[in-house]
């Protein structure tokens, strides 16, 4: 067994074994660190398959962004941890099977049979100097602009898309008109009829 | 001017005049549309008069010419063209000099209608529409003036669109023509797809051309027949031959002047004169010109019948206007079209008169029409009286006024023609003379003779006054010369080659060997069978009607089931409002109720929505609102997919 | 020696495991989204794996923009989540059947 396979063995059996707690686990801040763990050993079998720049990536932007927001969002929440897996285990059975059957079908489609090393054989290893990130960034500087720009965008519209859908204060000194108080404005609180006397 | 701009102008005239009139005339006011209208018509009717001058007497050729590309599509153009000739010179003398006469005589008639300046729009309208018919070198130019006349009468006989009986007969006038021109439509697509062409001369040369090649002679035989059938099918529409004629006796809820106008004179004749422009194409078939023959005497006689037993003055004089128009129909049949022409001719002078006349003792009474609330208006109305004397000779055909010459002619002729059906023909036209006769002086007798029938006294009646008189006594003039006039002139070559008539049609050509001179004619005509049938007529209804009035009451006692059948007119307005009335109506009420209430909206359109309705009431219970559920079938279908893929792998 | 099926297996239980993830819970939507993220990471892996063997960096350029458009995602999902709670008090996958026909 070359150091490579140990390596890999140990972050794939973390990685199965995390995501199981992912789902498996009753409190769902567990559930979400176990998540990071998943991130994390991925990460390293990414490492393994020479994709330097998007391990590192995972780990810094998607862990550590994005999973803070998750669990940012979890800790706010007030969530009722006794009803959350209530029906939990109703439902075990089925999903594991379904899960199997899943897992047992794909495994299929892509073991050995068909991915295996005599039909994809593993490339030679690249040599020391060669940077993944600059061949990851000339590409997508080049050939993926556009994209590349786009990309940028749709991270921009999404912010804005989640702080106002978040945002719920009125601003002091509001000069738009109030929709709800015009529609709840009655005749008696507005107008006052005066009986007056006519001058001879 | 040049024979092209005189005829142009005709033409452009009249619609002048119906757009000043109508688009301006509340601005300009009464006086000036009249004016206007009248000066427009009278200058067109002298010009007209100076065509036929040019055409007849100074030798002028007959003029053939385009005015303006109306359509072009591949290799077929339309267009607006006129032609001149002897026939078409003719027809625009009568219909401006009619149409002229009615113009003045209808300031008199319509003093003080509301709708005095659109009354004079319509006219002058029609006056145009029936110059563009008349003048036209082309087919679809002559269906153009065709329909334009008929919106026309439509719109005329609606004229007073308050009375719910004028709704009802210019809708049935406009119903029952659309069944004549349906066939007159037909008739045209057929002589564009067997000629490829609508122009008059290059159809007429095409004639020839396919009936010389040998091979083609049966077919092309056939194929004119054909068209001949559909074309003589809309001139039955707009010349109310039986059974299409259903329509004028009702047309006369319209005013006075649009009955002698429209009615009488012009508009009807149109498909007298189509046959006679036509001419041939129509002698090229001798099926179509028999049926015109005993459709012609059949409609000549059944209406005179009818006529006997109307009591509206004007219905009766309707009656005669298609007794008569039966009788050109029948110099058509028998191919003696310029002798059809002669008699349109007259008559429209002479039944633009009666009607003017009728028109007058309406307006004296105070729009009365029943003859038996008339009576001895000779004592208070001696120019009508007088001019209607006229009218009625000359409609009977008594010697010496112009309608003897044509009608006699006409009935020469049948006695001369050798169709197969002539000899019925014969004995049907010599029964109608009697009959005219008969109706025609009933009216005469009853409405100016006998005694006083009318509502109080008469003290108050007076002759109408000169705009109407002047126009009777102008129509008068022509109703009693215009036979002797015109007829050496027609045995002269008078429409020279604008009328073809083959030989194996001899009896035009027997009669012109036999012609030896009006006065001779006249002097025979006083010892003849026909001059004795009137007579007999005139006899019959003086014994009748003014001699011992109750032998009227004992013939209708007598013959009660003759009588009945007269009076509902042969039961034709029965049978249509039975058959083709209720028939249509019941036809859409199945419809209604079949296709629409059940097909469309039952099945299609509430059934579409009852089913969707019903399928989707099933189909929401797939939809739980679950996220898991939907993932579950996600799952389903994902994992479907993978099984698929791995067993046809 | 290390096949790239061992890659897609791994990836492959991995997806398993997102899917059965958003079939067993019935009561946390936000582990619903995690389990997207699951599965989300599994595609991804898989595209590294095969730009590793394959030798092409297309793949990875691939990775990146879904990783691009996995945090807009999971931004936003976030935020529909705060509104909802602040709108139910709760978010319970079970109750949430608006869509129900």
């Amino acid at each position: 067994m070359t150091i490579q396979q140990g390596i890999f063995y140990i972050f794939s059996f973390l990685t199965v074994l995390s995501a199981s707690m992912v789902i498996l686990s009753k409190n769902s801040v567990r559930a979400l660190l176990f998540l990071v763990l998943t991130f994390v050993s991925m990460a390293g079998l990414w490492m393994l398959l020479e994709s330097e720049f998007l391990s590192i990536t995972l780990v810094l932007v998607y862990v550590g962004a994005v999973m803070v927001l998750f669990l940012f969002v979890v800790m706010m929440l007030d969530v009722e941890l006794a009803s959350v897996h209530e029906g939990f285990t109703r439902y075990l059975p089925l999903g594991f099977c379904i899960a199997v059957l899943i897992v047992v079908g794909l495994v299929y489609a892509v073991g050995p049979k068909n991915f295996g090393l005599e039909s994809v054989p593993i490339p030679a290893p690249h040599p020391v100097d060669f940077s993944n990130i600059e061949r990851l960034g000339i590409i997508l500087y080049t050939r993926f602009i556009y994209p590349f720009e786009l990309a940028g965008v749709l991270l921009l519209s999404a912010i804005i898309s989640a702080i106002s859908l978040t945002f719920r204060q009125r601003r002091e000194n509001n000069k738009a008109p109030d929709p709800h108080s015009q529609v709840k404005a009655l005749k008696e609180e507005r107008l006052r009829l005066v009986k007056m006397e006519t001058r001879k | 001017m040049p024979d092209s701009v005189v005829s142009c102008l005709v033409v452009l005239l009249p619609l002048l005049a119906a757009l000043i009139a109508g688009l301006f005339g509340k601005v300009i006011g009464q006086r000036n549309t009249h004016v206007c209208a009248n000066l427009a018509i009278g200058i067109s009717c002298f010009l007209s008069l100076l065509i036929v001058k040019r055409l007849f007497f100074d030798g002028h050729p007959t003029l053939n010419f385009k005015l303006y590309t109306w359509a072009a599509s591949g290799s077929l153009s339309f267009q607006i063209g006129f032609l001149i000739d002897h026939l078409s010179a003719l027809m625009m003398l009568v219909v401006t000099a009619v149409s002229w006469m009615v113009h003045i005589y209808t300031i008199g008639y319509m003093q003080g209608d509301p709708g005095y300046q659109r009354f004079f729009s319509y006219i002058s309208l029609f006056t145009f529409g029936m110059l563009m018919l008349v003048m036209s070198n082309n087919f679809l130019q002559l269906f153009f003036g065709w329909e334009m006349v008929g919106l026309m009468s439509y719109l005329l006989i609606g004229f007073w669109f308050q009375k719910e009986s004028a709704v009802f007969a210019n809708l049935k006038a406009f119903i029952v023509n659309r069944v004549g021109d349906f066939g007159f439509v037909l008739g045209i697509a057929g002589v564009l797809y067997y000629f490829g062409t609508l122009d008059y001369f290059a159809v007429f040369s095409g004639i020839e051309q396919t009936l010389a090649n040998e091979e083609t002679t049966f077919f092309s035989t056939e194929a004119i027949t054909f068209i001949c059938f559909c074309l003589f099918v809309g001139a039955m529409g707009k010349s109310a031959q039986v059974p299409l004629h259903v329509w004028l006796p009702d047309s006369m809820e319209g005013p006075t002047p649009i009955s002698a106008l429209i009615h009488a004179a012009t508009m009807v004749t149109a498909g007298v004169f189509m046959m006679a422009r036509l001419s041939p194409l129509f002698e090229c078939s001798d099926f179509v010109l028999n049926v015109i023959l005993v459709i012609g005497t059949i409609t000549c006689l059944l209406m005179g019948l009818v006529g006997i037993v109307q009591n509206d003055i004007k219905r009766i004089i309707a009656y005669s206007t298609l007794s008569q128009l039966g009788y050109m129909m029948t110099a058509m049949g028998v191919s003696a079209y310029p002798i059809g022409i002669f008699h349109l001719t007259t008559h429209a002078f002479f039944k633009a008169l009666l009607f003017l006349c009728a028109g007058s003792v309406i307006l004296a009474l105070h729009h009365e029409q029943d003859i038996w609330k008339m009576g001895n208006l000779k004592k208070y109305m001696p120019v009508t009286y007088l001019t209607m004397l006229i009218g009625s000779l000359a409609l009977i055909g008594f010697p010496l006024f112009s309608g003897f010459y044509s009608k006699d002619l006409i009935i020469e002729a049948v006695k001369l023609s050798n169709l197969p059906a002539a000899p019925f023909a014969y004995w049907v036209v010599l029964g109608s003379v009697f009959v005219t006769a008969l109706y025609t002086f009933r009216l005469f007798f009853v409405v100016f003779h006998t005694k006083e029938r009318m509502h109080g006294s008469g003290e108050h009646l007076r002759e109408s006054p000169l705009v109407i008189s002047i126009p009777l006594v102008l129509l008068a003039l022509p109703s009693v010369i215009l036979g002797i006039c015109l007829t050496d002139l027609i045995f002269q070559d008078f429409f020279k080659e604008a009328i073809v008539i083959h030989p194996q049609h001899s009896s035009f050509a027997i009669l012109r060997e036999e012609f030896k001179g009006v006065f001779a004619m006249t002097l025979q005509g006083l010892t003849s069978l026909t001059f004795g049938l009137s007579l007999a007529g005139i006899l019959t209804a003086w014994l009748v009607f003014v001699k011992c009035p109750t032998l009227a009451n004992f013939f209708s006692n007598k013959l009660h089931f003759l009588y009945r059948i007269l009076k509902n007119k042969f039961g034709f307005d029965a049978f249509n409002q039975w058959v083709f009335a209720s028939g249509t109506r019941a036809i859409g009420w199945l419809c209604w109720q079949l296709g629409d209430q059940w097909l469309i909206d039952g099945v299609g359109v509430n059934g579409t929505a009852r089913t969707v309705s019903r399928l989707s009431r099933l189909l929401r219970q797939i939809q739980t609102g679950y996220l898991y559920h939907y993932a579950f079938a996600m799952i389903l279908g994902f994992l479907f997919l993978l099984v698929w893929l791995m067993l046809t792998d | 020696m290390i096949a790239l099926s061992d890659y897609l297996i791994v990836s492959a239980i991995l997806f398993g495991l997102g899917v059965a993830g958003i079939f067993i819970n019935r009561k946390n939507v936000i582990i619903l989204l995690m389990c997207i993220e699951l599965i989300l990471l599994s595609v991804s892996t898989n595209f590294v794996a095969f730009s590793r063997f394959l030798d092409d960096i297309m793949g990875q350029v691939f990775v990146f923009f879904i990783l691009t458009v996995a945090a807009a995602e999971a931004a936003i999902g976030l935020a529909i989540l705060v509104v909802l709670f602040r709108k139910k008090k709760n978010i319970d996958v079970e109750e949430m059947d608006l869509l129900k026909g």
